[in-house]
């Protein structure tokens, strides 16, 4: 006779085990250690929340602390590393095998575990893919999640920083897992029920609240002129050329700039309502000023970002929130939204090569890429037309029934230390031999990536016809770089007059006049004086 | 640090009666500009001083095209360098020459 219900039988065990060590769902915070214990078993996949911002940090460091005589072999399966626990675990041997999607803040210790042997890496994944494996083959037997607060029943509220929560807890409820949150509170009744408590299985209050990254902050007061430049070329050579509504920007400086030169800029330029109206876009402080010059009709965000909350709660036109008024995020949604409903995505990168791959994978460094490759790729399934999507796809040369995303990659040519952008070969494909992975870490692919911005000019990679073009087009917009230097000039000229490659003169734009001047704000003061200081910056920002 | 000379031929000669200009400031990632008449018989003279090491061959691409785009002559440029980007650079050129000149390339 087939046993149809192994995994109810095995949670069924796990929940016996633990069983005196919570009153109701709520367990003592130090009682965690042993709880953990008794519900892992070796070999366990495991899942810690590990978003951008809001960290189950106190989950992590408990289950870092284990003895590995108890608890060994697990196989972390969590999107974001970015807490020395994360890694930690590998080291003490709790942990063997690791499946994630980014690790910017541990990248360099990443590589080095990697190296000494103490963690094998499945696969590096975009954020969408790593999320379809939970429900595949890499579905979560134990998830440590965070949240803002719980009630007795175990329902959760998330807060602006929902991110990941909902796609882990459905994941492992729904297959017999075990769910264990910790909260910063347990209130009587939450604000809103962003997880039902019966997906969840314990409820702990951490000692202190959850830590969370300002990762999406940028000080105006940072930007540069070139940065000005780009943006003003972006803004007139792209946004308006294509009529881009429905977009999403990726983190940095640069696209800081663009948002912070829409008022000003894009507004002289009567470009109000006719682009950047629709956002996929964590709430960076930097977009501030445009919603309040009208530009922007909705953001929908992957999650929040600190020191925005009240600025969120009195827009609620703006952004979406909950009928308790406070911000409702998800990760997994806002990158579908991402990857099929925006029209554009366009962000900074470390490297290009002469195909147009573009990387952030440097040696010595795991870094992994989040969601970039998901926004950033065309999605081949799209179905409805829109303009600029219609008009890339003609760009293209496509046969008339199918459009293009814009993927835009904007670099300075030299990155601080004057290290290239432009290079004839990525480190990620080293990167790729020495770590043993099945693909180099490329973030966006060649055949993906449709314009290229530096401050020497756009170079629109839909026009070129042949690889040849292509490698020309690229070497004609970085600049003085060896990749720059080697270009065929008369080619470069003769892709200009055919406006693949456009300077900041052919779309008429005088670099001289790319001062600071044209940012909506100059600094963070700035931003919280046009939130009408509702913004409250975190304090490593403020220098006042 | 290093020192950097380069000398271009010059176009139109400068009128000599302009005064020396100063463009820029000398903060990290940026430079300082002196643009200055000289008698030349013509041509441009320019001093780096730089705190990068080793990019001249990089100096000598951005300054040519730069004199490339102004056709001026019997002018001195002192350049102090705080590791400014070539991107930079080549934008504080286009100011310092247009503060110097009061015209455009």
């Amino acid at each position: 006779m087939k046993e149809w219900n192994r995994l109810g039988q095995n949670r069924a065990a796990r929940m016996d085990r633990a069983a005196g060590l919570a009153r109701g769902k709520l367990v003592a915070p130090g009682d965690i250690g042993a709880l953990l214990t008794r519900v892992i078993e070796p070999g366990d996949r495991v899942c810690i929340e590990g978003n951008n911002q809001k960290q189950a940090d106190f989950l992590a460091k408990a289950l870092a602390a284990l003895d590995p005589a108890d608890v060994h072999g697990l196989h972390i399966v969590q999107s974001v590393l970015a807490l020395p626990s994360h890694l930690d675990v590998f080291e003490k041997g709790v942990a063997s095998k690791l499946d994630f999607s980014f690790s910017g803040p541990q990248a360099a210790r990443l590589a080095r575990l990697l190296s000494s042997g103490q963690l094998k890496i499945g696969a590096i994944h975009t954020y969408l893919e790593l999320f379809g494996r939970y429900f595949t083959d890499l579905t979560p037997r134990v998830s440590l999640v965070c949240a803002a607060a719980a009630d007795r029943n175990g329902n959760l509220y998330t807060g602006g920083n929902t991110e990941d929560t909902p796609v882990i807890v459905e994941a492992t409820a729904f297959r017999r897992g075990i769910v264990i949150a910790q909260v910063n509170e347990i209130v009587d009744a939450v604000p809103r029920v962003d997880i039902p408590g019966d997906w969840v299985d314990f409820v702990v209050q951490s000692p202190k609240p959850h830590y969370i990254e300002p990762l999406f902050t940028r000080d105006p007061a940072q930007i540069s002129e070139i940065q000005v430049l780009m943006a003003m070329m972006a803004i007139k050579g792209i946004y308006a050329e294509y009529g881009v509504r429905r977009l999403n920007h990726g983190i940095g400086f640069d696209t800081a700039a663009i948002e912070l030169l829409l008022p000003t800029y894009a507004e002289s330029l009567g470009l109000r309502g006719k682009i950047a109206t629709h956002w996929a876009l964590n709430p960076h402080p930097a977009l501030i000023p445009a919603i309040e010059a009208g530009f922007v009709e909705s953001v929908h965000s992957f999650g929040s970002e600190l020191g925005m909350e009240d600025y969120i709660r009195a827009r609620p036109d703006v952004f979406f929130t909950g009928p308790d008024g406070s911000m409702r995020s998800n990760r997994a949604l806002s990158q579908t939204a991402g990857l099929y409903a925006c029209d554009m995505f366009i962000g900074s990168t470390l490297q290009i090569d002469l195909q147009g791959n573009s990387s952030t994978a440097t040696l010595g460094r795991i870094a992994g890429f989040g969601g970039a490759p998901n926004m950033g790729s065309d999605a081949r399934g799209r179905r409805h037309g829109t303009e600029p999507w219609l008009r890339a796809g003609r760009e293209a040369g496509q046969d008339g029934f199918r459009g293009r995303k814009l993927v835009v990659q904007m670099v300075e040519t030299f990155r601080e230390h004057m290290a290239p952008a432009f290079v004839d070969r990525l480190d990620a494909w080293e990167l790729a031999d020495q770590a043993g992975l099945d693909l180099p870490p490329v973030m966006i692919y060649g055949d993906d990536v449709t314009h290229i911005l530096t401050e020497e000019g756009i170079a629109n990679l839909l026009l070129c016809r042949t690889p040849e073009e292509r490698e020309q087009a690229i070497r004609g917009v970085a600049g003085y770089t060896p990749v720059g230097l080697a270009r065929d000039k008369r080619a470069v000229e003769n892709l200009r007059d055919r406006g693949v490659i456009r300077r900041p003169a052919d779309i008429g734009i005088d670099p001289k006049l790319a001062t600071r001047d044209l940012l909506a704000a100059k600094s963070m003061k700035d931003l919280v004086r046009a939130s009408g200081g509702l913004y409250d910056p975190p304090a490593k920002f403020r220098s006042w | 640090m290093e020192r950097l000379e380069y000398e271009f031929d010059g176009g139109a000669p400068v009128a000599p009666r302009n005064r020396p200009t100063l463009t820029g400031v000398l903060g990290s990632g940026n430079l300082e500009v002196l643009v200055e008449p000289a008698d030349l018989g013509g041509r441009v003279r320019v001093e780096v001083q730089t705190a990068a090491v080793g990019f001249g061959a990089i100096w000598q691409a951005v300054l040519a095209d730069v004199f490339a785009r102004w056709q001026v002559g019997d002018i001195r440029v002192s350049i102090n360098d705080a590791g400014a980007t070539p991107a930079v650079v080549a934008l504080r050129l286009d100011q310092a020459l247009s503060d110097h000149t009061g015209g455009g390339a």
